[in-house]
């Protein structure tokens, strides 16, 4: 028994003379989200395939809780699900015939393969749409049919490329839901996404794929902690007690406040929720009356254009 | 944003998800046979759900029976009724044949819809995917099959050998047609589009076909002509046919036809399987 749900070393994969996937490594432990991101064409799906056995890896090796994804590919197949970035559902059969065909390819007979779909439809929403041909679906019916085929058999750990790629915002929060089920009962899940938030929404851990290489890893307050940019925003009471608000914090955080736009507003660096709290308190025994007043981190999307430089400009301008 | 779920309906999903994830222990890993069953029934359920793809299937054998036998029966063979009981045997080949095509078809689509990934990433017997489609595929030969000779009855084919005769020559034109689609698939996984298979596809039987003893006698062809279609295996596989509906029938020619199979399976379908590893 190891500990880690997947164990990645030095994984490459060329294709031609580009190098989509460049020596990413991975730990990734059990039980939890583990968020992959990165722009489109960073490596991602490619690190996945290898991870769910469809491709092989050029150089470099990788374990699925404790089994080569070369040697034990069949061992690693029964211990795995792939949500893949295409349709993995025959767009000609209905949802029910999907499920059941999984259901007995997975080893469930006659009648147990037809109550597992059954199940399966009622839990993910889409008993009614049962017996329509899966074409006709709306794409977040698709991505829930194509999650509850990964789930036909309650794998250890589940892939799952860009789930929300292209789905509406209630769609999208329907995924989220099922994801945190899922991880709720003991599944490891791989996401994969191009979305910041989704991955700072249920990533307990994340590695920041670029050009092939994992160029950040840890978990999405780390990261946003590398950054080092989270500040106190505050409102007085008073918009004549700024300057000595000022005074205070200059003291207290040790950090120049910056006076923002709204007369009463200012907000200074902190660099943990203790000087905050600290801030504050030497705020109220100066008599400075506080509205209203919230710990802000950097989002992720600083956090990315910030480790890969994409957008270096911008993000200065952001400050 | 949601970081726990809150309204009723969210908590209720949930609910219901952690129920299904519940119950969802692995049984027993199914054998060879039954998976490859299940993706047999999968044909089953394309073949309901898509019924074009039989029309091409059905339309054309219809359309060359009797185009060819009305319009060059007379003049090939004296009489419509005299050539219709030549070419019927040809043209079941003909019409089976063509389907085939669409073997190689069927999977290009798998793989380039992303279906064939969840396939490759199941615990089952590697080839179970392609065995099963192929069997799948083997019912729309009967099909065709039949819908020839039914109309072929129709306009008055009588075969000599009855109905045991004609079920043994569709028999063996279903064999050869499983063995001839391995070619298929591995053309489907080689090239980019399901088109372009079926361009390619189509563009290898037409010749084998046309270039073969289904619409005429080769001893009136030029004589290296002749000399391609003695080697053509189509051509063996008509002159098989042709004996056991018509009368004739020798071991040397099924065991032939037979044989020819066996090789076009024996090369291609490791090939596939190993194409199919990788894609």
């Amino acid at each position: 028994m190891t500990t880690h749900a997947i164990e990645a070393e030095g994984l490459v994969k060329a294709f031609g003379t580009t190098r989509a996937v460049d020596g990413v490594d991975l730990r990734v432990p059990r039980g939890a989200v583990y968020g992959v991101l990165g722009p489109n064409g960073a490596g991602k799906t490619t690190t996945i395939r290898m991870l769910a056995t469809l491709i092989r890896p050029d150089e470099g090796r990788a374990r699925i809780m404790g089994r080569d994804v070369v040697r034990e590919a069949d061992a690693v197949r029964g211990l795995m699900s792939l949500t893949g970035q295409l349709a993995s559902v025959d767009e000609d059969l209905t949802g029910r015939e999907n499920l059941v065909l999984l259901a007995r390819l997975l080893g469930f007979r006659g009648r147990g393969a037809r109550a597992r779909a059954t199940e399966l439809l009622d839990a993910f929403d889409l008993a009614d749409a049962a017996e329509r041909q899966v074409k006709h679906y709306s794409g977040g019916m698709r991505r829930r049919l194509d999650i509850a085929a990964s789930l036909v058999v309650t794998p250890e750990l589940l892939f799952l490329d860009e789930p929300t790629t292209g789905l509406d915002p209630r769609s999208r929060l329907v995924v989220w839901d099922i994801v945190r089920a899922l991880v709720g009962e003991g599944t490891t899940v791989l996401l994969c996404t191009q979305y910041l938030d989704e991955a700072d929404q249920l990533a307990a851990r994340i590695a920041v794929i670029d050009h092939g290489r994992v160029i950040a890893e840890g978990t999405p307050g780390q990261l946003k902690a590398s950054v080092g940019r989270a500040a106190l925003r505050l409102r007085l009471l008073d918009p004549s007690d700024r300057p000595a608000a000022e005074e205070v914090l200059a003291r207290v955080a040790g950090a120049q406040p910056v006076p923002d736009g709204d007369p009463a507003g200012l907000s200074v660096p902190v660099p943990d929720s203790g000087r905050a709290a600290a801030a504050l308190s030497a705020l109220d025994a100066a008599g400075v009356g506080v509205a209203d007043f919230a710990l802000g981190q950097p989002s992720l999307d600083e956090v990315f254009l910030a480790i890969t430089g994409h957008h270096a400009e911008d993000e200065e301008a952001d400050g | 944003m949601t970081t726990t779920p809150t309204t009723p309906a969210e908590r209720e999903l949930t609910e219901r998800v952690h129920a299904a994830l519940a119950t969802g222990a692995r049984p027993a890993r199914p054998g060879a046979v039954a998976t490859t069953l299940a993706f047999g029934w999968r044909g089953m359920l394309k073949i309901k759900h898509v019924p074009e793809q039989l029309l091409d299937v059905t339309v054309t054998p219809v359309m060359f029976l009797l185009m060819f036998t009305y319009l060059f029966g007379g003049a090939v063979a004296g009489s419509t009724g005299d050539y219709l009981q030549y070419i019927l045997p040809g043209v079941l080949v003909q019409s089976v044949l063509f389907t085939a095509v669409y073997s190689g078809v069927t999977l290009n689509t798998d793989v380039t819809k992303g279906v064939v990934d969840r396939f490759r990433s199941l615990p089952v017997w590697r080839p179970a995917p392609l065995v099963g489609a192929l069997l799948g595929d083997a019912v729309r030969y009967a099909i065709a099959g039949t819908v020839t000779v039914v109309l072929g009855v129709v306009m008055g084919f009588r075969p000599d050998e009855g109905v045991a005769g004609v079920v043994l020559g569709m028999l063996l034109v279903v064999v050869f047609a499983f063995a001839l689609s391995w070619v298929f698939t591995t053309l489907g996984l080689l090239l980019r589009t399901p088109n372009a298979v079926l361009n390619a596809g189509f563009l290898g039987v037409f010749p084998l076909l046309f270039i073969s003893n289904i619409f005429v006698d080769p001893a009136t062809l030029p004589s290296w002509l002749e000399a391609f279609v003695d080697v053509n295996p189509i051509a063996h596989l008509v002159t098989a046919t042709r004996e056991l509906m018509d009368g004739g029938a020798s071991a040397g020619d099924v065991g032939l036809v037979v044989a020819e199979a066996a090789v076009i399976t024996a090369v291609f379908a490791p090939l596939t399987v190993r194409l199919y590893r990788r894609a």
